[in-house]
């Protein structure tokens, strides 16, 4: 029993769902601190509305933005032709383009999370620091970063659940390649179209753990326990 | 050292505009800008501070332009070496008062560590009888240990002069007494020149040694300009 359970290809399937989620809560990251910054501190035109374009994947039907990955990143697409010339890349149908699929769709939970925090940021205390001799960078190295870190992990958490997650644009733009594209909610899905419902059961117990373990941390992070108030 | 101001900035939010304009000349050690709030003093500090730009105008301290139009000089408040001593003392909430004070004694990408101990530091902490409170968060500390925090970070860096803004208005009445006669006692003893704004008559009377009023934006010195408001006040 126990030996059937390990050798199941789900582990195969959870592996890869981890590494997607993973590149694509770090891609995440780094862009949607840039981002939430940008649109919480600099005052441009236009600043709304860039925010509600990032914001869309987070309202718009998964297979709709896969359909958009697929114009842009297919075979003819206009990027994933160019990475085809000039660099032998296909993106499509790997890994990797799941990786995008899934940062895309949960880029706005990192965003939304990141722009709150650093617009809770009291600018006078950036202005002190600035007074202080400090450059702009260690200013956001030094006060702004910290002190909206935890309204950023939170929303990065989020990210990473919703990452794990992922089918429709996933399915669209990598396919369900098993050992290779199969990430966890695609491989719950063939499971149960072929009527495999053990390794169903298993996978989508396995699907809730993590979930379940990723939101109770996020909830532990995100403020409402920060003692400087 | 001198300073010499003249500046203009107009502003307008919520369909009001509001114009600051503000000249006057001063080699007093003690300057103190009297107004009612909304007068626009703290935009003027601001000013100074390089913490925002006029639309026009110099700012000269100590025969350097910190701030000139026609030549286009406007230095990063990074550059000025001022203090500003916030009205609400604009502590980093996620640092020990050590941190605090040490923070613009340390450049760079890092926060001074929580247990620092360079020889400015002590100095400090000693000088305002903070070494109690040193391990503590901001927010742990009463009103005046968190004026004397913020005091001793502006004043660490040694800075060439010392501006603040409404210095006591966040203190009871009774602390407030106190707090200036520490005030009083550091201007003496650093010789550091400083500019204070405020609403209070008692600072005022406590600090103005060269004393400007500054009404709805306007402060025009008639010491430094003629045909110009009379601004200065002994009351």
């Amino acid at each position: 029993m126990l030996a059937n359970l390990l050798a199941e290809p789900a582990w195969t399937a959870l592996g890869l769902s981890l590494k997607v989620a993973c590149w694509a809560t770090l891609i995440d990251l780094v862009l949607g601190v840039g981002f939430g910054y940008l649109l919480a501190r600099k005052r441009f035109p236009g600043r709304e509305l860039l925010d509600a374009v990032l914001t869309l994947p987070m309202v718009m039907p998964p297979t709709v933005l896969g359909y958009y990955l697929l114009v842009l990143i297919g075979r003819h697409g206009p990027l994933g032709a160019w990475l085809q010339q000039h660099f032998g890349i296909q993106l499509i149908f790997t890994w990797q383009a799941a990786v995008i699929a899934a940062a895309v769709v949960a880029f706005p939970l990192v965003l939304k999370g990141a722009r709150a925090a650093f617009e809770a940021v009291d600018t006078q205390l950036e202005q002190a620091a600035y007074v202080l001799g400090l450059s702009p960078w260690a200013v956001f190295l030094r006060v702004t970063l910290p002190l909206a870190w935890r309204g950023v992990l939170g929303g990065t958490l989020l990210a990473f659940a919703r990452s794990m997650g992922e089918f429709g644009a996933t399915l669209m733009v990598a396919g369900s390649i098993a050992g290779k594209t199969q990430t966890l909610s695609i491989a719950v899905y063939e499971a149960v179209q072929a009527g495999q419902d053990d390794t169903a059961n298993l996978l989508v117990i396995i699907t809730s753990l993590v979930c379940i373990i990723v939101l109770v941390s996020a909830n532990r992070l995100t403020p409402n326990r920060n003692p400087q108030v | 050292m001198t300073i010499a101001v003249d500046i203009q900035k107009t502003v307008s939010a919520a369909g009001r505009r509001f114009t600051l304009q503000a000249r006057f000349t001063s080699s007093s050690q003690r300057v103190v800008i009297y107004g009612a709030s909304g007068a626009g003093k703290s935009m003027l500090l601001k000013a100074l501070a390089g913490l925002l730009t006029p639309d026009q105008g110099r700012i000269v301290l100590g025969g350097q332009a910190l701030y000139d139009s026609a030549q286009g000089i406007n230095l990063p408040p990074q550059q000025r070496q001022l203090a500003y001593l916030f009205q609400d003392y604009a502590l980093f909430p996620h640092l020990n008062v050590r941190q605090n004070i040490a923070f613009g004694l340390q450049r760079g990408w890092r926060n001074p560590s929580a247990t620092a101990a360079q020889e400015a530091l002590r100095y400090w902490l000693q000088a305002l009888e903070l070494e109690p409170v040193a391990e503590l968060l901001p927010h742990q500390l009463s009103g005046g240990q968190r004026q004397r925090v913020a005091l001793a970070r502006a004043l660490a860096p040694a800075p060439r002069a010392l501006l603040l803004d409404e210095p006591f208005a966040a203190l009871d009445p009774a602390l407030r007494q106190r707090m200036r006669a520490q005030l009083d006692a550091l201007q003496r003893q650093l010789a550091i020149p400083m500019l204070l704004i405020t609403h209070d008559n008692e600072d005022v009377q406590a600090f103005g040694e060269h004393r400007l009023c500054m009404e709805q934006g306007r402060l025009i010195d008639s010491g430094s300009v003629e045909g110009g408001h009379e601004t200065r006040r002994t009351d």
